[in-house]
């Protein structure tokens, strides 16, 4: 009984917190790695566009909310996203047709790119801080959990709870099937194939016909998509504040060097590296070990490897260490 | 630029100008650190943040005194695992010279690193309880040395080249756009520690009350001399009020108001002497040979390496060196303030911020990275009330309670961002060298 107790706590704690904030990032780690490998450049405007995206799903989550429009017991954004999508991609378009074109067609080095894309980054900021403001916004509605604690605690006649929120549901659920959608069409499709061709050698994939315009283009519908369904994602699961999504710029950064660069199924395995070894670092056992060892040998301390506070440094290091050891990222292998 | 800040000092007051020019004088060093590393050697360092922090950091330590009862109390422990780190790194450092490189050896360092993390935290856990426990609300730290403040910016500049080194050594290898994100990475960890780390820097809860290298408005408005030479300073305007008593107040009103801006104009002073000493440096050391070799190197590594330069090398040298002059401006930023907010180092801020100063100033030219200290500071101080200005001026057919017009003017704070990156991206874009483009004479 002890053992299924402590099998409980980890994953009530653990596993699906980390399963959860992984798929989060995972999204956000293929958004960076397309872009890196297609368009060529580190976007550290990826936060923000995140954060815009989010904000248009805000925005029309509010809409439907005054027209009485809903989902019933699931959050009205899961409507709104699809809208909240083209509203980001149109502004990835508007931006790249003013700015990152010019740079692409010079032909600039990597590091211009970054430059310009602080640009982006901090008009992208200014635009969602003016439209919607730099506060804390819940946007979440519907049935918040799928399992209580207490609920499960009475159904099993264990002492752990397991509670199960519906965004965390959601959140895995959405990531599975547009990352499957995703690797159908880069590996199935012509496009995807001609993508990943211009990902490996520009010039090659020129020779043989195929047209750069389209394939910029095709990148940012992919990324708007991946960028608005990852942010809106995380407003959903905690809350939408443009601080925190430039933050998490980090982390997803992490995760996207720590997959491979230009690996999209590096880059999603990534996020969940990043999420667990955050999670499974700063998480306190003492509960764990109570259940699991005999009561003589039951730890004092919180056996805890590292305090929460250090959340972030723990994904940075570990990006540090795969950049000083394996700079092409753990999971080697073909680009794209 | 000297006359706009003359402008805010005639229109708006001449504390908020003074504060505007000393702020602009700190981001003009630290804009010189990221000018060398940038310009020079064309290295990306992202960890601005980083270094101003541990800048900021030796301020602290160099000034406050030290709190004796938290070194009783702990400082026994810490000192043990100050001898363990030593250790540690003597251990490792005597495996790597001794043995081949194998896959033995990677993972017994690996395993001594991680051991003796684990033994240090054992061992200085009741030490760090200890000195946090020590009187909470005012210490809970070990204090510093109760030095003179203006030391700390020689020993910040140290502290930043000491971890320049190490982040050196280890990411200088990587290709530039990651050794942008490592370096952001790595700052953000430098953050992370001098956050949670409460027994060296009180954390979160902030020193204040730091030491000055500057007199006190409160003593300055009690000292005759001062009095006199404000009294001389506005004679006309003085002697123009009949009454004695009202005289007398007008007076007292013109000390308060003088006073501070008297301690405003000393900092300025010192930190003016900091600007051209560095200028001169970095002037002299462009125009050097090895100026020369540096622009060599940058602008074709490979056949400056033939002709026998160790480029790596002079990569760690100019990355530690322009650390360093960061670090310099994080403890002059602190030592202005008078207050060491850890919580306050934020990404933004620190280092983007000053790349764009970099960017719109003129990378490779040291009066390009002052220009932009200045521009972009003053930028984005007077964003919000030029923005405000020009709200107003476009909806002002518009009656005050337009929401739109509402939203508007409650969220002029955040067009200082839009005003960067409209800047940044322009300037990018038509003057892609900056407004003083570098210059090279061959004389």
């Amino acid at each position: 009984m002890d053992f299924i107790n402590a099998i409980i706590l980890l994953l009530n704690y653990i596993f699906i917190p980390a399963l959860t904030y992984g798929s989060q990032l995972a999204l956000g780690a293929i958004f960076v790695t397309l872009i890196y490998g297609i368009l060529r450049f580190a976007n550290f405007a990826t936060g923000d566009m995140m954060s815009f995206g989010t904000m248009a799903t805000i925005l029309f989550t509010w809409y439907f909310q005054s027209l009485g429009v809903s989902l019933g017991v699931l959050p009205t954004a899961l409507l709104a996203i699809p809208f909240g999508i083209i509203f980001m991609i149109l502004y990835m378009l508007l931006i790249d047709k003013f700015v990152f074109k010019y740079y692409r067609h010079q032909k600039s080095p990597p590091v211009q790119f970054a430059m310009v894309s602080i640009g982006v980054m901090f008009v992208t900021q200014a635009v969602v801080r003016i439209i919607i403001g730099p506060g804390d916004r819940r946007f979440f509605d519907g049935e918040k959990f799928i399992i209580k604690a207490r609920e499960f605690k009475e159904m099993t006649g264990l002492n752990e709870g397991l509670a199960l929120k519906s965004t965390q549901v959601i959140t895995i659920f959405v990531t599975i099937v547009l990352v499957s959608l995703l690797f159908w069409f880069l590996n199935r499709t012509k496009t995807g194939k001609s993508m990943k061709a211009y990902s490996d050698n520009e010039d090659l994939a020129l020779l043989s016909g195929i047209d750069p315009k389209k394939i910029v283009l095709v990148t940012w519908i992919i990324a708007g998509i991946l960028a608005t369904i990852g942010g809106a994602l995380y407003g959903l699961d905690k809350s939408f504040k443009p601080f925190t999504y430039f933050n998490n710029m980090l982390p997803i950064f992490a995760a996207a060097i720590v997959g491979g660069i230009g690996n999209p199924f590096g880059a999603f395995l990534g996020g969940y590296v990043i999420a667990f070894s955050e999670i499974l670092l700063t998480y306190a056992y003492k509960k764990f070990f109570m259940y699991i060892l005999p009561e003589s040998m039951e730890p004092n301390s919180l056996v805890q490897l590292l305090s929460t506070d250090y959340k972030f440094a723990v994904s940075f290091s570990i990006l540090v260490i795969v950049l000083i050891y394996r700079p092409s990222g753990i999971f080697k292998g073909k680009v794209l | 630029m000297m006359v706009l800040i003359l402008m805010v000092g005639i229109f708006q007051s001449w504390n908020i100008a003074l504060s505007i020019f000393n702020l602009c004088l700190i981001s003009a060093v630290m804009t010189m650190g990221a000018n060398i590393q940038w310009g020079y050697a064309g290295l990306i360092n992202f960890g601005i943040m980083g270094y101003t922090a541990l800048g900021g950091l030796a301020a602290v330590l160099i000034s406050v005194d030290p709190v004796q009862e938290a070194w009783r109390a702990g400082g026994f422990d810490i000192l043990m695992s100050l001898w363990l780190i030593v250790v540690m790194v003597l251990v490792i450092r005597f495996i790597l010279k001794r043995f081949e490189k194998s896959k033995i050896r990677t993972y017994s360092i690996a395993a001594i690193i991680i051991s003796g993390i684990l033994l240090i935290r054992f061992s200085a856990e009741p030490g760090i309880e200890a000195i946090e426990a020590v009187d909470p609300a005012k210490t809970g730290f070990l204090g510093g040395f109760g030095l003179p403040i203006i030391f700390s910016w020689i020993v910040g500049a140290l502290f930043a080249g000491g971890l320049a080194f190490i982040v050196g050594k280890v990411a200088l290898g990587l290709r530039a756009d990651y050794l942008a994100i490592a370096t952001l990475l790595i700052s953000e960890i430098v953050i992370a520690i001098i956050k949670h780390e409460d027994w060296l820097t009180r954390g979160v809860k902030n020193v204040i009350g730091l030491k000055r290298p500057a007199p006190y408005e409160v003593d300055l408005q009690t000292t005759d001399w001062f009095i006199k030479l404000v009294e001389k300073f506005n004679a006309g305007k003085l002697s123009v009020i009949e009454n004695l008593a009202d005289r007398q107040a007008a007076l007292n009103q013109l000390v308060i108001e003088g006073s501070s801006v008297f301690v405003k104009l000393c900092y300025s002073g010192l930190f003016l002497v900091v600007v051209i000493i560095l200028l001169i440096l970095t002037q002299k050391a462009l125009y050097s040979p090895w100026g020369r070799m540096m622009r060599a190197i940058r602008d074709n590594e490979e056949a400056a390496n033939a002709m026998g330069k160790n480029v790596v090398k002079q990569h760690l040298l100019i990355f530690i060196l322009g650390s360093a002059i960061v670090g310099i401006a994080g403890a002059m930023l602190v030592t202005q303030d008078g207050l060491f907010t850890p919580g306050s180092y934020r990404p933004m801020r620190y280092t983007f911020l000053i790349w764009v100063m970099v960017i719109v100033g003129g990378s490779g030219n040291n009066f390009g990275a002052i220009l932009g200290g200045f521009v972009v500071w003053f930028l984005w101080i007077e964003a919000a009330p030029i923005s405000l200005f020009l709200i107003n001026f476009f909806t002002a057919g518009i009656p005050e309670t337009n929401a739109l017009k509402a939203h508007l003017i409650e969220s002029v704070p955040y067009f200082r961002f839009l005003l960067m990156g409209l800047g940044l991206l322009f300037i990018m874009r038509y003057r892609p060298k900056g407004i003083l483009p570098e210059k090279i004479e061959i004389k």
